[in-house]
Formats: C-alpha cells, structure tokens, sequence
C-alpha cells in the first residue's frame, strides 16, 4: 500500500476534455482544479465540429496519482463528455504566439531571418517593432522566444496548448449515442424492497 | 396545452413522486406559492431556509426517497449552502429550488439576487440555472435523476421569477439524455473474481462498509456475505445500521461479527482487526481522515479490496490493490453467488484464529464507563434511550460528543436507522433532520441526540414539529460546554478552555413550553429512566434536557495524525 505523497515525480500532462458547450462548464473546471489544489499549467477552450461541443485542452503537473484523480474528478463533471489524456499515445501539440519585439534599423534583418528560420511570420511591424506569430511544439516557441529576447520582447500572447493524436483512431469524438434511462427505475428498486 | 412555469414545476413534482416539500416563501417563488393549493402536495414550513435543507436532507436519509426543498432567492438560497453541503459530503438524493431574480436582472446586483448557482457549484452533483421556461421540465426531470442514481447527491435549480411566469406546451420528457453522465452501476466481472480469489486466500480478513451500502440497499447482501464467509465487519459512522449490531433489536445480544465503528472514535477492536487484518473489504467507503487516521499506517499488511460507485473515491487517499467501480448491491451479489457456487473449504478451521484474536480484543478494550457517582453520565442517557425505544427508533444526531456516544452507545440494526451528519460534521443538522425523518416515517419514535451547542443552532424549528405535529423526541446531553472542542483543548491544548463554556444557556424545559412543547429534565442518574419513560409516552414534542458530567470524554481515541491502533483508552 501507498499513499497519496508527493513522489517527486512532478511530471507535465497534456489533457483533452470534451465539454457540452454549457454556461459555466469553463467555470465548473476552473473551480475543480483551484478547489482541489490541481495546478492549470495552461488551457484553451473553442467550440469543435460537433454542434453543442466544446474542447478544452489543459496542461497540467503532478505525479501519476494526482493526474489519475484530476482525470477522474473531470470525469464526474456531469456536462464533461470525455476526457483523454495524451499519453502512451502519438500525438501533435501545438501552441501559437505573438509575441511583440523591438525592431530598430540595426537589429531589423537579424529579426526577419530569425523569422524565417522558425518558419514565422510578421502580421505586424511598426517604426519601433514587429508583430510575429509563430506556432508549433513548446520547444520551438521556447527556442524562438530565447532569440528574440535579445532584441526585447514588449509583449507576448500565447494560446496554450491545442492537441489531438495521431492516426485513425477519433479519441477526441465523443463515444456512442447514450443511451436514455428511465428516471425513476433507481428509486423504486428502493421502495420495492 | 400551455401550463406557466409553476404549473409545470408541480407537474413534474407529481411525475417524479415527490409528497412532500420543505420550504420558506419569498418574492422570488411567489408565483410557485401562489400555485402550490391547486396541487396534492405537502408543505413543511420551516422557520429558517437552512431546516428545509437539513429536513429535506433527513426525509431522504430516512426514506431512500429524494428529498425536496423550496426557498426564495438572495438569502433564502444562501441560507441553505450549509443544508446543500452537508447532504453533498453524505451522498444523499436532494433537489433544491430556489427563486432568483428575472432573468433581465441577473447579474443587476438586484435586489435579494445572489449567484447561487456559482455559489454552490462545489457543493452540489450538478445544478442548472433556467433561463428558458421551455427547458424546466427536462431540467427538473434531469435534476431528480441526477439526484438518485450513482453516487446520489442534491442538485439545485435556480428558477428566475419570469420562467416561473412565463408559459409554454407542457411535456414530460419520457427519458433522461445525458451525454455525459453515466454512472457505473454493474461492476466488473474479473475485478469481482479478482476480489473473490483475494477473500479465498485471506486469513485475516475484514468487512469495513460504509454509508453507500444503505444508499444501495444492501445491508442484506452484506450480512450475508460476511455470515457466510464468517468475516468480522466494521463500519464507519455512515455505515452504522448497514449491518445488524445485535441478533436482537433492544438488547446487547451482538452479533459475532459485529466489531463496532473504526477510526477516530472506533472501538478498539475494529481498530486493531483493520491495523492487523490481511484483506480489508471496502465497500461503500471513502477511507475518509477520521476513518484511516495516518494513512501510511492504514491497514499496512493488506490486500485492500474496494468497491465504490464512485471512480474518484478509489485511490484518492489510500491506495487500493483491487478497485471496482460498481453499485454495492450488484457487486455484493455476485461475490455472493461466486461463494455459493464455490464455497470456501473448511472455513470453521480457518477462521478459528483470527476470529479468537478479535473476540480477544472485544474482551480487552470493550466500550464502556462509570456510572457510579450521582452525576449522570452522557452514555448512560444514551443506553436508557436505546433501551426503552427497544432499539426501535430512527435516531438523528447533531455533531460532536453526542455524536459518537451515539454511535458507540446506540446499536443500530437496521439501515437509514442513523441520521447524522457525518462529511461535513454540521452541529445543527440533528433536529431538523428529525423532522424531516418523522414526515418520511411518521409510524417511527424519531429521536434527536443533541448537545447544549448543537440543538441551540437550529432551534426555531421546533415551532415547526410542533404545529405540523410531529412528535419529535430531542435528548440534550447537556454539560454546559462544546464538549468535543473542550475535549480536545482538555488533551492538546494544554486545558485551556477558550470559549467553549456554554454556561451560560437557555433554560430548555421553559423554552420547550414556549414553542407548545413539552420540556423535561433530569438532573441525577435515577431521574434519567422517569423522564425517557415519560417522553416516549407523550404524543408531542419533547425536550429532555439531562444535567450530564461537564468533563466527560469520548474514548477511545486516536489523536489526528496518528495510526489507528494508537487509541487513547479509558
């Protein structure tokens, strides 16, 4: 037997919830992860092709055993239809930045072929600075975001992370029609006993 | 046909068997007020919106049923987050609705608004603000399915005055359609064998049941299991009443299996049987704090079994080696029949050893106390009570000492006997729940065990027993302090006795004569049998008020932190 302590192994989890596309659903999450004492590493939420869905995608830390319980506490949500967690699993990650940075006349080339090389755009430039969105894995905002420190980053708006597994298999569709039950079959196994 | 908001909220009263309603009227609910004599429909009028919770709470519990409640918006609705909490931590069925400003007022800061929905987000399985009148049946017909099936729960629904107003063509769906909600009812077949293949081997084996087997309705698949598997069991104070503690109801004829409550307060039999014991059963438990103490040292040895309805009770403190998700009747019943077909091979000479080693342990450390000066002692009031109500009587408790001198001195038999508030540990839950209990049961003698804190804390609504004529019996152990709190400023924090000193209280014999009831007291150990003897005979409400020993405490206990089997005794 174990118990629930901190084994150090604090690791990064990626989690995709599926949500009915409910007022407070958003709510309900957020109040699950501060009242249990969950962290929110990051979290994007948008609507997805099926009517009436929603899809969240938080990032989050904990041991195996802290991940299992969040996993199971989203579960229990009534408007939460599925949740996945990546792992174990091929799977595309991505985030997208702007990221505003300092451009004056010596430093604007170097900027442009930083651009370029990360494969990122300018949406933006003004006499002082630039707009650029870049998007990819967390590695590569990370390995931009450090080069263009040194020009001076103004300001910087990230997503979050958006993710989905790879191949055939539809982990983010939500699963079967439901099927109906009869309201008050439960309580009246009560009273007929 | 068109029918308005209210109409339509009494119709699916009706379709989902709801008798009884618990509630306060106020601006916001006027219109379902206005409504409410056109309909079959009882009313319980409470004196404050936190006894419509705790009553409603207590009718379910008593009943199995799904308890109702109605109040107004603002503070009629805050005033019944503690009721909503405390029937959330126990699991018991509950739909609240309460009144709330139009809808093109919410979020006005108008007046008596208050987001109740967001209020009670953490405290509720679900709760639903209508804003479309077109949405309230299925949302009613949603709330009372959440309410009593999986892990049952309350569930509120905020009804905005003009929804209530408004009218539309009146449907009741004919099915629930959740895509997200469905709870795992039937477990899983080779989890189940695993388990059984566990209990086979084990040597040193223990039943630990807890408050899901009576929301289940299983005690009589438990007892049959543990009779016929000859498993000592134990539950937690929710538990109480799931298996029978004597052969017969009224007598301390107990059963051989039974080993008395575990944890904090536990006897030390079920404490030691859970530290020593090889597979430890749980069924409809969460291995909640007051239940595992320090939870290294919860049943190290053991292989632990547990069955619970609810995917995120599993493994969220302890955790187990075989998890199954399922409702405990179902689950109880295949174990059942896995035995039938396979009994255990010479389980007399099996069990033999370990069954003497916890009679051994009853022997050793039984629960007891001296009554042998002319104080009265709380314990004795609690054994004359369970005495002369035969063992009969649905008993509601507040929280606290009273509490646990309750479940250690009162011996249950029967499910939904007990009715206390054991989660959130609500000091006045016991009397209105009392009330509720007696309109679910009214044939049963309905006892409230209270302390002088507690009772004062719901106590208007004794107006409420007395003018719906309910016969509610209350014994206040009364020894002038907080007495649990005092307890522990007796054993660690140095006796320093900071505002637990109720001294100065209510004379509750003139109080109950006030409200129209009837008030007794009983201030010497001789006096304690005339004044229950006389209590159980009037058909009213009674107050006994019994003059206790100030410094008495509960034992044995486990200090907070510490293993189990490390008791302070007597």
């Amino acid at each position: 037997m174990s118990t629930n302590g901190q084994n150090g192994n604090n690791q990064r989890h990626i989690i995709g919830v599926l949500v009915e596309n409910q007022p407070g659903v958003l709510a309900r999450i957020a109040g699950l992860f501060s009242g249990r004492g969950f962290n929110i590493e990051s979290l994007t939420v948008a609507v997805t092709n099926e009517p009436g869905m929603s899809r969240i995608t938080l990032v989050t830390t904990g041991d195996q055993h802290i991940v299992e319980q969040i996993i199971k506490q989203l579960n229990k949500l009534i408007n939460v239809i599925k949740v996945i967690e990546f792992r174990d699993m091929e799977f595309v990650e991505r985030e997208m930045a702007l990221i505003k940075v300092r451009a004056d006349k010596q430093s604007r080339a170097e900027i442009l072929r930083i651009v370029d090389i990360f494969r990122a755009k300018v949406v933006d430039v003004s006499p002082n600075s630039y707009i650029i969105e870049v998007t990819g894995d967390e590695g590569k905002i990370s390995a931009i975001l450090e080069l263009l420190n040194q020009f001076g980053i103004l300001e910087l708006a990230r997503t979050g992370k958006a993710a989905m597994a790879r191949g055939k298999k539809e982990y983010g569709k939500a699963s079967k029609s439901v099927k109906p039950v009869k309201s008050v079959e439960r309580e009246k196994e009560f009273i007929d006993e | 046909m068109k029918l308005t908001g209210a109409q339509i909220f009494f119709e699916c009263l009706k379709r989902e068997g709801v008798e009884v309603i618990f509630g306060y009227p106020g601006g916001a609910v006027l219109d379902i007020y206005h409504e409410m004599p056109n309909h079959d429909i009882k009313h319980i009028l409470v004196r404050h919106e936190q006894g419509a919770a705790h009553a409603a709470d207590g009718y379910a519990r008593a009943s199995g049923r799904v308890g109702v409640c109605l109040v107004t918006s603002g503070p009629g609705a805050t005033n019944t987050v503690t009721g909503i909490a405390t029937a959330y931590m126990d699991s018991v069925p509950m739909v609240i609705f309460t009144g709330q400003v139009p809808t093109r007022l919410i979020g006005n800061d108008a007046f008596q608004e208050v987001d109740i929905t967001g209020i009670t987000r953490p405290c509720t399985k679900h709760n639903y603000l209508v804003k479309d009148v077109r949405d309230l049946a299925r949302v009613i017909r949603e709330a009372f399915y959440l309410a009593r099936s999986g892990r049952p729960g309350p569930v509120l629904v905020d009804l905005p005055k003009d929804v209530i107003q408004a009218s539309t063509n009146f449907v009741y769906p004919e099915t629930v359609n959740l895509r997200g909600y469905r709870p795992t009812i039937e477990p899983h077949k080779g989890q189940v064998q695993r388990a059984a293949q566990a209990i086979r081997k084990a040597k040193k084996p223990v039943i630990y049941a807890g408050g899901g087997v009576i929301h289940s309705g299983a005690s009589e698949e438990l007892r049959k299991l543990a009779e016929m598997l000859q498993i000592p069991v134990t539950t937690t104070l929710m538990g109480l009443g799931g298996f029978p503690a004597t052969l017969k109801k009224g007598t301390k004829e107990f059963h051989p299996l039974w080993m008395g409550m575990l944890g904090m307060h536990g006897t030390y039999c079920a404490n030691m049987a859970v530290s020593n014991c090889d597979v430890l059963f749980a069924i409809g438990a969460r291995f909640d704090d007051r239940v595992t103490g320090k939870v290294e040292a919860f049943a190290p040895n053991a292989t632990i079994i547990h069955v619970d309805v609810d995917p995120t009770s599993i493994s969220k403190s302890v955790i187990v080696d075989i998890p199954i998700v399922g409702d405990c009747k179902r689950t109880l019943r295949h174990l059942i029949s896995i035995f039938e077909k396979e009994p255990i091979q010479n389980l007399d000479e099996k069990r033999r050893p370990w069954l003497e080693q916890i009679e051994d342990w009853k022997k050793t450390h039984p629960l007891t106390y001296n009554q042998n000066s002319n104080i009265i002692k709380p314990q004795f009031v609690i054994e004359k009570i369970y005495e002369l109500s035969k063992g009969d009587a649905v008993v509601t408790t507040e929280v606290g000492q009273n509490q646990m001198w309750t479940a250690q001195f009162y011996h249950f038999t029967e499910p939904r006997t007990l009715i206390t508030s054991g989660g959130l540990g609500t000091m006045g839950y016991g009397f209105p729940a009392a009330i509720g209990a007696q309109v679910a049961r009214p044939d049963k003698l309905v006892i409230d065990i209270a302390g002088d804190g507690s009772i004062q804390m719901n106590i208007q609504e004794l107006i409420t027993a007395v003018c719906n004529e309910l016969p509610v019996k209350v014994a206040i152990l009364n020894n002038g302090y907080l007495g649990m709190v005092r307890q522990w400023q007796e054993l660690f924090y140095n006796k320093n006795y900071c505002q637990t000193c109720l001294s100065a209280a209510p004379d509750f014999v003139k109080l109950a004569e006030a409200y129209g009831a009837v008030g007794l007291r009983a201030v010497t150990p001789d006096e304690v049998e005339p004044v229950i003897k006389k209590a159980l005979e009037i058909p009213k409400p009674v107050i006994m008020d019994f003059v206790v020993d100030k410094e008495e405490n509960v034992y044995p206990m486990v200090p907070a932190g510490k293993p189990i089997n490390e008791m302070l005794l007597v």
